[in-house]
């Protein structure tokens, strides 16, 4: 990776542990609740970021690909199994240590998949989606590709809103903690969960996971493959012309796409202890573009900022009830003045294209 | 299934298509004159609707509604004048998110001008429970004016595009713009234009069918979807089409109640805008060569 | 320095900034009451006259000199009905703010999703939505004030089997509200011996139910049509069901409770039939009764402010704010011994009906905060049960 990523991400992490101690300082640390969560969704617009940015495929159904990471883990993890307990899916699962057999409140056996399964079974199958819808998808161009994506983000909604077994509109709650590491000795278990006495741990936990996706993707574009992507985004005729098999690139970053917003979506579901239907809808996947756009769509550490800075204030309800109506604007202000997105605008790139009205 | 069944499923699906299909009408024009989608077109049906609505207290319907439409068509030049016309050869991307944050924009003024409270205007002719009887099949009176508004629509607009200077001139502009530009034609008033006519017809639409589905300030988004879904089932660009792909597609949506959930009912529309996509993109009744044509 | 690095330092310097300016210093004197609604988005029609009737208490509250001389801060965050922007919300509303006490959120998914984090945080939630798990089973810092659901099923095959029905068709929007209803009165039925032939949901921004109504009028079986939704499902299926000339009895839910829609139905919302807090028949209430004084000064008040008719989803926040108000008077800005002043509140008249609370019931309303309210002439009239 080139040095001027691996510094970047070095400042990174230190700004993350910087702010931890501010807000020790300030005895702020509520702050940490909102940033874990802002980090989780960071790592779905770094996704959606290269698939935007480096291989030029707009994708406006992204948020069902988190909706589906996040239901299926939950749902696996709080549905019970009893009434299925003889068929050969339960006891395969069960022989593979993958269950876990408490009680419920009324006593009755309950036996529901261990978060590590359910986390796996989630992301593979999102992957599986992915790639399944993909090959269709992708041939797509312009408009078609837009609306086919679109579709794919209203039908994962729909169905999730029309099924009871996802909780209908309610969406699905008292989703238990994922345990990473076992309690070991005199420490206590490494859990991804909401509880107070874990935020700490939370919170370096999603910083952790999104800067190890940032270098994942950094890694990708820098190298060969990227350099493919790079100039599929410019023209896909030049690439195919040098032998590049542009359609298995755009599936390829597709799919990895779609398992980085269903790993956020597993995790943040187990941080919230729940989902609801709102994590599919179409406005959150307009979000997740918008929030690409204002980054730059070739500048992946700007489409990082402003992602998970915007959905941080946007989670402190900084917006009020404007907060769509801002992510409306960011769209149209960006798409107008600066496509490159807000960080590569120069203050004369501005007051040209202010006031010489577009003209060249 | 009897027949009475059968045939109150058919004129149900009717009912669906013709408020889908004035909706694709719409997205049509502006497509055939700029090569964009507009994402917007459905908010400027809610807008039609609400400002009509608002008018009504102080003048009798046929003139709120005329006014509804003047207004929407002047928000619609405005829009156009406002966004798009800044544009330098934008990419699909930069005009489909656009015109998505426009959409989300005039959704979100609407609901702090309005409320979030439903609207409607009154039944052009009689009131919510006179039907038009064909042997046990009851219609209300409502879905003929918006079949009748519909048919206006389309035949109006085919009589403006063949026959007037300035739909010939759209046409022009349309087919070849740099050609269009060379003959003398001002292509960026033809843009402006387009987005005025469109919002026209879709605030008209928005005023004949409010009586039956009622106004809200997000009515536009899920009948954006339908509409453009029925537009390339038909072929973009073919507001003929259009229409007959919107009563195929109403009429599939109301006899799938008899076999399927209703929950699902929508997931129906979708998938078959995905199949459409996925097996023949330029639509039913699109040809592929003239669909690779069009550009901004 | 290096493009990343540079951005990278520029966000630490913004977000440093941001944390800082963030703390400000509490007034003396002031006690503050978090909100979470769903002022815009799906849940809208909850959210807005919740959020309004909310602020127009705090209003006059602060107006006649606070509660014991403190100041009443209310914070209302617009959760648009999403449950991770609820959770963020409440963590944010318990921790940094300390409010007292949170009243909301809207929606039943929503009040799910912070039912454990007010419980853990010990904070009081008084949630208004419908949903008989936030309060069954009981956590001791969670309330709520709609009525329950299956008192308003109760009421409806009350009146059902007074006239003589038993065969019924059900159909519901496919949000938190319709199902909600849905599931009681699935549940309920069978113990009135009432059979459900066909129990529908629909997309509770249909823009017609023509195919839906064709459906089930052609089961000659089925005797009653229950409407579990809101505007405009709610209208659109009574005037598609009168328009294809079936005009058997329609029961719509407590949703219907607006003259509005009641208007917005027109003709086609005669003779519907639908249990109601007693907002809406307050004119023939005798003086005596002690909700009387109450619907009377929120009708007027709210009415003369925001120029809109009154409902019951505007009540549900109504009653939430004055019930946190009153527990506050009582025991000051300590947040278990409000929540135990809520607790101890009986015979406490609202919108929804007259709370009492006890450590099993943190609903507080019987069957009797429902009355049985129907459309004659335009207007809504009790229900005699003829």
């Amino acid at each position: 990776m080139k040095k001027r990523n691996t510094l970047a991400l070095a400042a990174l992490c230190l700004l993350v542990v910087c702010i931890h101690l501010v807000t020790i300082m300030t005895g702020s640390q509520f702050y940490l609740t909102q940033l874990t969560m802002a980090a989780y969704y960071g790592l779905v617009i770094i996704g959606l970021g290269t698939l935007m940015g480096y291989a030029g495929q707009i994708s406006l159904g992204h948020a069902g690909f988190f909706a589906i990471g996040g239901y299926l883990s939950a749902s696996l993890t709080t549905r019970n199994l009893a009434s299925l307990q003889g068929t050969w899916p339960v006891r395969g699962l069960e022989s593979l240590h993958m269950l876990k057999i408490a009680q419920d409140l009324s006593g009755e056996q309950l036996i529901t998949v261990a978060p590590w399964a359910a986390c796996c079974c989630a992301v593979a199958a999102a992957a599986l989606i992915a790639l399944v819808i993909g090959i269709p998808v992708l041939k797509l161009k312009g408009h078609y590709l837009a609306m086919a994506t679109l579709g794919f983000g209203t039908i994962i909604y729909r169905i999730l809103l029309a099924s009871p077994y996802f909780g209908e509109a309610d969406g699905i709650s008292e989703v238990p903690g994922f345990t990473l590491l076992p309690a070991m000795g005199t420490f206590n278990p490494i859990m991804v969960s909401g509880a107070a006495n874990l935020r700490v741990a939370n919170y370096y936990l999603a910083w952790g996971v999104l800067i190890l996706g940032m270098g994942l993707l950094l890694n990708l574009i820098g190298s060969r493959v990227g350099r493919a992507l790079r100039s599929l985004h410019s023209s896909e005729e030049a690439a195919e012309a040098a032998g590049i098999d542009t359609s298995r690139f755009k599936l390829h970053v597709f799919v990895l796409s779609a398992v980085y917003a269903a790993i956020a979506g597993v995790l943040l579901t187990h941080f919230n202890g729940g989902i609801g239907p709102s994590e599919a809808s179409v406005m959150k996947s307009v979000r997740y573009v918008a929030l690409v756009a204002v980054g730059g769509m070739t500048n992946l550490w700007g489409t990082l900022i402003m992602g998970v800075g915007l959905t941080f204030l946007s989670l402190r309800g900084v917006f009020g009830t404007f907060d769509d109506a801002v992510f409306g604007m960011i769209l149209i202000f960006v798409m107008l003045f600066a496509p490159d997105g807000i960080l590569s605008l120069r203050l004369q790139q501005l007051r040209k294209a202010i006031f010489s009205g577009g003209r060249p | 299934m009897s027949l009475d069944l059968f045939f109150q499923y058919l004129f149900a699906g009717i009912t669906y298509g013709a408020i889908y299909a004035v909706v694709a009408i719409g997205f049509n024009i502006i497509y055939n004159a700029t090569g964009i989608i507009n994402f917007a077109q459905g908010e400027f049906v809610m807008l039609g609707g609400m400002i009509s609505i608002s008018l009504l207290p102080f003048m009798p319907m046929p003139l709120a509604i005329a006014a509804a439409v003047a207004i929407t068509m002047a928000i619609g030049a405005l829009i156009e004048i406002l966004f798009i016309r800044w544009l330098e050869s934008p990419s699909v991307l930069r005009m489909v998110i656009i015109t998505i944050g426009i959409s989300i924009l005039l959704r979100e003024s609407a609901l702090h001008v309005w409320g979030e409270s439903i609207r409607s205007l009154p039944y052009f002719y009689g009131n919510e429970i006179t039907t038009f009887s064909l042997g046990s099949v009851h219609l209300s009176p409502q879905v003929l004016w918006v079949i009748a508004a519909c048919s206006v629509m389309v035949g109006g607009l085919n009589l403006f595009f063949k026959s007037t200077p300035i739909g010939r001139e759209m046409r022009a502009c349309a087919a070849n713009r740099t050609a269009a530009i060379l003959c003398g034609i001002n292509t960026r008033n033809m843009v402006t234009l387009s987005f005025m006519l469109s919002a026209g017809i879709g605030a008209l639409a928005g005023c004949v069918m409010s009586p039956i589905t009622y106004t809200q300030y997000d009515s536009g988004t899920s009948l954006a979807i339908k509409g453009f879904t029925v537009a390339i089932l038909g072929g973009l660009g073919n507001s003929m089409a259009a229409v007959a792909a919107g009563i195929l597609l109403g009429i599939l949506e109301a006899f799938s109640v008899s076999v399927v959930p209703l929950a699902f009912q929508d997931a129906i529309s979708i998938t078959i805008l995905l199949i459409i996509l996925f097996v023949r993109p330029h639509g039913l009744f699109g040809s592929s060569e003239a669909a690779r044509l069009k550009d901004f | 320095m290096k493009r990343g690095v540079k951005q990278i330092l520029l966000g630490g310097a913004a977000s440093c900034l941001l944390l800082a300016s963030s703390l400000h210093s509490v007034q003396a004197g002031t006690i503050k009451v978090g909100a979470i609604f769903a002022v815009t988005g799906p849940a809208s029609f909850l959210g807005g006259p919740e959020a309004r009737s909310a602020e127009m208490v705090v209003e006059k509250i602060n107006k006649a000199g606070g509660i014991n001389g403190n100041t009443l801060e209310l914070i209302i965050k617009d959760s648009a009905g999403s449950s991770e922007k609820a959770v963020s919300f409440a963590k944010q509303l318990i921790e940094e703010d300390k409010v007292v006490a949170i009243i909301g959120p809207s929606t039943s998914g929503e009040s799910m999703a912070v039912k454990k984090i007010a419980e853990e945080g010990k904070t009081l939630l008084i949630s208004c939505a419908a949903a008989e798990v936030i309060v069954d089973p009981v956590a001791s810092y969670v309330f709520k004030t709609p009525q329950k659901d299956s008192f308003a099923a109760q009421k409806i095959f009350e009146a059902m089997q007074r006239l003589k029905i038993n065969t019924i068709a059900i159909a519901a929007g496919n949000d938190g509200f319709g199902k909600a209803g849905k599931d009681q009165l699935e549940k309920m039925a069978p113990s009135f011996g009432i059979k459900v032939v066909a129990a529908e949901t629909y997309d509770s921004k249909a823009t017609d139910l023509s195919a839906l109504v064709a459906k089930l009028k052609a089961d000659a079986a089925i005797q009653a049509v229950i409407n579990w939704s809101v505007v405009p499902a709610q209208a659109i299926i009574a005037k598609n069901m009168r328009q294809a000339g079936w005009q058997v009895p329609l029961f719509q839910s407590h949703g219907f409770g607006n003259i509005k829609y009641a208007e917005a139905a027109g003709a086609a919302a005669e003779g519907i039939i639908f249990p109601c807090g007693r907002l809406l028949v307050v004119d023939s209430l005798a003086a005596a009764n002690p909700q009387k004084a109450l619907l009377i000064q929120y009708k007027t008040e709210y009415e003369a402010k925001y120029h809109e008719d009154a409902s019951a989803f505007g009540g549900y926040g109504y009653d939430a704010i004055n019930i946190v108000a009153a527990a506050i008077k009582l025991a000051g800005n300590d947040r278990g011994k409000v929540r135990d002043a809520v607790e101890g509140l009986t015979k406490f008249p609202g919108v929804g009906g007259i709370f009492s609370f006890t450590p099993q019931d943190h609903n507080g309303l019987d069957i009797d905060s429902f009355a049985m309210l129907t459309v004659k002439d335009g207007k809504f009239i009790p229900y005699q049960g003829q």
